[in-house]
């Protein structure tokens, strides 16, 4: 018994997941829409995905000083987590909080950074930003190590307002002032990491919070108009409730779930596309002092969201992760794994190396000619030889469906991909195309004809779109 | 086969990880190198001279040769102010001429748009290696990016040639132009065109080219050999980008370093016999950098990253030389341990801008930097 459209329930696993496939999707179908978000919504209900077979195919993630095998890692993980939204929303802090493990090369603190953001992603905003504070990763990319007390190192400081909360501004108005910038700083004096031991010749080991009382500048400050001695944590306090911190971050979430915006430098210029969508986050974000399940909660279920498909370009993780769960090449460890990370790179998205603090570009600055180019090849590549273990069932699917013309061959095959939706012109292409291959080769095969059609969709310009 | 454009083009070949200056170009006459350096130095003797004081490295004869024949200008101590260490930073600086912010374009990607501002050609840049790096990327210029020559291309994972030939003519017609589908689909669509006009053109390389020169079995040889093979095709390239990884020698430098050197010098050697052998070499100059230079003294087994470091620029036209000064090693006058800056890459650059392609250099590297005379 269908109670929920599972085109709809394609998108938001799309958005709040990595996909799924049709068979996911139609057991999913028998829910109703809220059940499937709450269960997205509270993966500490589902038992997290097993690691012991991949860590014994894999002895090169032991090694603590290549992180390439740990990127590789994190990409088996957002194809096969039980806990789908849990994994997006990680990568979506990934994304806000752009660290790169470039600056210290010390690769157990940008996992163990990323371990965080899975463990706190769905909390509250106080929680997240404390643990950001305390993270050794953060606290060296932005050099908050250097921060002491009579020599503000202003890194952190700045960064905090500007792109971990509150943003410059809106409107051409500002949302802090540069003696602001200057006080956050003084007030993060003494939140450091212990030294890890020297990489060589053992390789790395992980580092620790460390808060030095004696380094911390305990001098009288002004921050936001509010009068004291500050330490990080009132900071924080002072940020979170600012309805700018409201705004900046309900619009992260917005450009991540919903439909792309511009890029974070041109927010204090650009006002929203859907301000009123914006405005059902913030109100919730205040309602709530930034509890970031329940504005999740009010994302997946608003209109605005289930009216939101194929609004915005894949990420190339996007791409390659969703693509990969519905041939269900990447379910099992193997010798593809470490390459795939690399693939990303060149699709150009390193993932825990963003290329800058500001986090990457997305939307269409996603596409040039170089990343199109091995995006169409992956994708179309996933199914050549037909030996992805996907497509047997696909078969099975489209043959219990029966007689097909041409039309309901192609419906089929985007259903199956997850209800993909074309321009006008691209399905005629792709209908022409399968009656013409239909009426002069008439010994193909069902797989035959469904790899030649699905490699045509994956490749075309609307497969870019999720 | 002949080049019969004589356009200018530039080769790019950017050393990654930062490459150790003093053991490229050795002041092996000086005591404290020997005393800095207990564990890597290369004696006396295994030094190639260019000078009284100076001299390649034993693996770079090819170096040495280029500079001997005039062919090779060498700027010593090349960095800029404040040198990062951090690999990451230190690239994007130079990628993108930004000490002291972030930017998203490239130097080369303002070249090439500068080179081609209607986009008559889609392959008027080519990089040699799977994504493309900062330094050529800009809004809407398109450059292509090549992995590898022989098996470039779109949809080629498509193994039998008929299915390959109808996904590509699919292709063509869902990639083309379309009325009122948005601003982004237009983008994407034109990306997509792009690729395809761009690789069916790469495709005919491989069959034009003939060549006896037999080139290393190591990437950057063949990623040279790349180079070459689409740069007698005449396809009107003007900007190639290669890179050559490992530079980063913490640890057991002497047999690392020493491997490296090997196969720049024989790649490097390699790709100009190639070109000579085609009379192409005059429209050629090839940069070489890295992000730093490494400390001055050793750790042990290896060097850590430094700051200033050196550049070299190889051609027929190029106005061999040594330029600016090599930098101290006395200790009082390092950055820090590190060799220190004294010439701004930002002026190299605007030298090979002004002087090769003639174009506006200041408003690529951010400003008016001292050049030097690169062209005889």
């Amino acid at each position: 018994m269908v109670k929920t459209d599972p085109s709809l329930i394609a998108h938001l696993y799309r958005r709040a997941g990595f996909g799924a496939s049709f068979q996911e999707l139609k057991t999913l179908s028998g829910l109703e829409y809220t059940d499937i978000v709450e269960n997205l919504l509270n993966p500490e209900t589902i038992d997290p995905m097993e690691t012991d077979i991949l860590r014994r195919y894999h002895l090169e993630l032991n090694d603590t000083d290549s992180i390439v095998p740990q990127k590789g890692e994190w990409i088996f993980r957002m194809v096969n987590t039980p806990r789908t939204l849990e994994e997006k929303m990680t990568l979506f802090w990934h994304y806000v909080f752009a660290t790169g493990a470039g600056k210290s090369m010390h690769y157990p603190a940008s996992t163990t950074q990323i371990s965080m953001f899975r463990r706190v992603c769905l909390t509250n905003m106080k929680t997240i930003l404390m643990e950001l504070s305390k993270d050794p990763a953060m606290n060296f990319w932005l050099d908050n190590c250097e921060n002491h007390k009579g020599e503000p190192n202003e890194n952190w400081g700045r960064e905090l307002l500007e792109l971990f909360s509150m943003g410059v501004g809106m409107d051409n108005s500002i949302n802090y002032t540069e003696d602001d910038v200057k006080v956050a700083a003084r007030a993060f004096t003494g939140w450091t990491f212990t030294q890890p031991l020297s990489v060589y010749p053992f390789g790395a080991y992980p580092s620790q919070f460390v808060y030095k009382n004696e380094d911390h500048d305990d001098g009288m400050m002004t921050f936001l108009g509010h009068e004291g001695k500050f330490n990080g944590n009132d900071i924080l306090d002072m940020i979170i409730p600012q309805p700018a911190t409201a705004r900046f971050i309900c619009r992260h979430m917005y450009t991540f779930f919903v439909a792309d915006e511009p890029q974070v430098p041109a927010w204090n210029i650009v006002p929203p596309q859907d301000p009123e969508a914006i405005k059902i986050l913030t109100d919730k974000y205040e309602e709530t002092n930034g509890d970031i399940k329940e504005i999740m909660r009010t994302l997946l279920t608003s209109t605005f969201f289930k009216e939101s498909r194929f609004k915005k370009i894949k990420s190339p993780v996007e791409l390659m992760v969703g693509t990969m769960k519905i041939a269900k090449t990447l379910e099992f460890p193997g010798p593809t794994l470490v390459g795939l990370a690399n693939t990303a790179v060149a699709m150009g998205q390193n993932l825990m190396y963003p290329p800058t603090v500001e986090g990457w570009h997305t939307g269409r600055e996603w596409i040039d000619a170089g990343t199109l180019n091995e995006r169409i090849n992956f994708a179309v590549g996933q199914f050549d030889s037909g030996t992805a273990p996907g497509l047997d069932e696909m078969v099975s699917e489209i043959n219990s469906r029966g007689e097909l013309d041409s039309e309901g061959f192609v419906n089929s095959c985007l259903e199956l991909l997850g209800y993909v939706e074309l321009g006008e012109e691209t399905k005629e292409t792709i209908n022409e195309s399968f009656s013409s291959l239909s009426s002069k080769e008439t010994t193909l095969n069902t797989k035959d004809k469904l790899v030649t059609t699905l490699q045509q969709i994956v490749s075309s310009v609307d497969y870019q779109f999720g | 086969m002949t080049n019969t454009t004589k356009e200018p083009t530039l080769i790019v070949l950017e050393l990654v990880g930062g490459n150790d200056f003093l053991n490229t170009l050795i002041p092996y006459t000086n005591g404290l190198y020997y005393d800095s350096r207990p564990h890597i130095a290369f004696k006396p003797e295994d030094v190639l001279p260019i000078n009284d004081t100076l001299g390649f490295n034993k693996n770079a004869n090819t170096l040495q040769e280029f500079y001997n024949s005039g062919k090779m200008s060498i700027v010593q101590g090349v960095g800029y102010p404040n040198s990062s260490r951090s690999h990451f930073r230190s690239r994007d600086i130079w990628h993108t001429c930004e000490p002291d912010k972030v930017a998203t374009e490239g130097w080369l990607g303002k070249v090439i748009r500068d080179l081609d501002p209607n986009k008559e050609n889609v392959l008027t840049a080519i990089s040699i290696s799977r994504g493309l790096p900062r330094a050529v990327v800009a809004q809407d210029v398109p450059v292509t990016s090549i992995g590898d020559l022989d098996t470039y291309g779109l949809l080629t994972g498509i193994k039998k040639d008929d299915k390959r030939a109808q996904a590509m003519s699919i292709f063509e017609k869902m990639y083309s132009p379309y009325m009122g589908t948005g601003a982004v689909r237009d983008y994407l669509k034109q990306t997509g065109r792009d690729v395809q006009a761009g690789a069916e053109i790469l495709k005919t390389v491989p069959g034009l080219y003939k060549s006896s020169v037999e080139y290393a079995d190591s990437a950057i040889g063949q990623n040279l050999r790349d180079v070459a093979r689409i740069h007698l095709a005449d396809l009107g390239v003007k900007v190639f980008y290669v890179q050559h990884g490992g530079y980063d020698t913490h640890a057991n430098e002497y047999s690392g370093h020493e491997k490296l050197m090997i196969d720049l010098n024989r790649s490097i050697k390699d790709f100009f016999t190639d070109l000579e052998e085609h009379s192409a070499t005059e429209n050629v100059i090839m940069m070489i950098w890295s992000e730093f230079g490494r400390r001055v003294v050793d750790n042990g087994s290896g060097t850590d990253h430094g700051a200033g470091g050196g550049a070299f620029l190889i051609g027929d036209r190029v106005n061999g030389g040594l330029y600016s000064e090599y930098p101290s090693i006395e200790p009082n006058k390092t950055d820090n341990g590190d060799l220190a800056f004294q010439y701004d890459f930002r002026g190299f650059y605007s030298s090979v801008i002004d002087q090769w392609f003639h174009l506006d250099s200041a408003s690529i590297v951010g400003g008016q930097f001292e050049q030097i005379p690169i062209l005889k």
